[in-house]
């Protein structure tokens, strides 16, 4: 299977805009940063958890701690796949019980990774609440699962991929929608 | 791309990146080991038969936990209990087991080569624990991954391997598994526990007679259990097994100053080790059992996880990912 690119959905300005806003945006939300810690899911939820809590240290000399989950045993698809995917290692150094948690991703859709993630959270303690940022929203749930923090809503059709392309991963930034072709 | 595993037979047929993989995919279940809540519904549903013809108590349990904590349901099967008393052939009882229609099978066996039968029969994984002399992959695969951790890599080591090595799957698959990492193998225990024939299992090993000879400049020291039922054999006896093998707080001066010392357990203290080496800093053995643990999981996360192999492939659901 082969991706097309369609349109460029993000710049790597319009990116790191958007991260200022909502690391204003959970700063602002979250009555300030007591107790508060960001969690990014991998792959990518983990650079932009990082550059929003670098944002967040520089302008409310803050230092909110900082995590990373592997969602991967927690996934539902497990059973349908022929070879089990990798298994890699969380990163959370701090105490999750009684935590204001908030998970961050690049891009949120049937809400399945979501859903795994709260579930791997659990297994390490009771936070005392969970909300999601995202990058990009593209619709199409499957459970009931939201984001408070969205960067960019975009509609989207079942055969396009959101591909969000950062520089600690892909060796660029932008965000591109392409379409799956057979 | 790796080769995907379909059972774990042994060590001598793995290769070093199917062994780095292992190893590299133990590291996650370590650290699961230190969750507060250690279940996981990575494999519920699934249905693990563990089938014990020889007594076991540490690596059935650390099965049997592995399984529980990946969410998988177990079937036990334990030799004393078994029809296999009653005269049924391995094949049939393996034949049983497969008709409760389990997802994998980890089985322990007198005889060398009974997992390899039991997988070239059946559709299921298998997973050796344990197979006459022959070997015992899994506690090599723990052994690695605790001497990688201390040590920070495999290649190129020293280790020295003592004991009753004659009769020891633990040591066979250890020298399978170090050897293919370069390392330099030395064997040392009484002379007809330690025949030549070893010598052609790693590229590079050699046996050594005298102890203080086989642990200068080691940087990883295997111990193995001095089987005791076999301690009536007159070449033998303890207290010169004890002046001429044990591992003491001297001996192990000889040895390079961070060598780590292993034990497959359990241990004789005051045979074949001295309890103050047991106890010391040096010594792996608590780690090496919380390995076991994690090693296991990732094996049955890998083998018995997933689609059975041949299965049609149900409709994927959706996802973001181009893959």
């Amino acid at each position: 299977m082969r991706v097309v690119e369609k349109r460029q959905l993000l710049s790597a300005e319009e990116i790191g805009r958007t991260l200022q806003r909502l690391a204003h945006e959970i700063v602002e939300k979250s009555g300030g940063t007591k107790d508060l810690a960001l969690i990014g899911v991998r792959r990518r939820g983990v650079p932009l958890s990082q550059r929003l809590a670098s944002i967040i240290r520089t302008s409310s000399s803050a230092n909110v701690p900082v995590g990373t989950l592997d969602i991967t045993l927690y996934r539902d698809d497990l059973s349908t796949v022929a070879q089990q995917p990798v298994v890699q290692s969380n990163e959370i150094e701090f105490p999750v019980d009684d935590r204001d948690i908030v998970l961050v991703d690049d891009v949120l859709y049937t809400g399945r990774t979501v859903r795994a993630a709260m579930n791997g959270l659990f297994d390490l303690g009771r936070p005392r609440r969970i909300r999601l940022c995202v990058l990009i929203d593209r619709g199409h749930r499957e459970l009931p699962v939201e984001a408070a923090f969205i960067g960019s809503t975009i509609q989207t059709s079942d055969t396009e991929i959101v591909e969000v392309r950062l520089q600690e991963i892909d060796g660029e930034e932008r965000v591109v929608l392409v379409d799956r072709v057979a | 791309m790796l080769q995907r595993l379909e059972h774990l037979l042994g060590i001598e047929n793995l290769t070093r990146e199917q062994i780095t993989f292992i190893l590299d995919q133990s590291k996650p279940f370590q650290e699961f080991q230190r969750h507060p809540l250690k279940k996981l519904a990575t494999l519920r549903g699934k249905t693990v038969a563990l089938a014990f013809f020889e007594p076991s108590t540490r690596t059935r349990i650390s099965f049997a936990t592995a399984a529980a904590r990946l969410g998988a349901d177990t079937m036990n099967l334990q030799a004393e209990s078994s029809s296999l008393k009653k005269g049924e052939s391995l094949l049939d009882t393996v034949r049983t087991l497969e008709a409760m229609r389990p997802d994998g099978i980890v089985i322990r066996h007198s005889s060398s080569g009974a997992p390899h039968f039991v997988a070239a029969r059946l559709e299921v994984p298998v997973l050796n624990a344990g197979d006459g002399t022959h070997e015992h992959p899994t506690q090599a695969l723990l052994d690695a991954l605790t001497v990688r951790d201390r040590k920070g890599k495999l290649e190129g080591l020293n280790v020295s391997i003592l004991g009753d090595i004659l009769h020891s799957r633990v040591a066979r698959s250890d020298i399978q598994l170090f050897g293919k990492f370069g390392t330099r193998i030395t064997l040392c225990g009484p002379a007809m526990w330690v025949p030549r024939e070893l010598e052609t299992l790693a590229p590079n090993i050699h046996r050594e007679a005298r102890i203080e000879r086989a642990l200068e400049d080691a940087d990883v020291i295997i111990v193995l259990r001095v089987q005791t039922e076999r301690m009536h054999e007159p070449a033998l006896a303890a207290e010169e097994f004890i002046l001429r093998h044990q591992l003491t707080p001297e001996r192990l001066k000889l040895a390079r100053p961070e060598a780590v010392v292993l034990h497959p357990g359990p241990m004789i203290r005051g045979l074949e080790i001295d309890p103050r080496v047991a106890d010391g800093a040096q010594s792996c053995v608590l780690e090496q059992v919380t390995n076991g643990l994690a090693v296991r999981m990732a094996l049955l996360y890998h083998l018995v996880g997933g689609a059975p192999v041949d299965a049609p492939h149900p409709a994927k659901g959706r996802s973001n990912a181009a893959d």
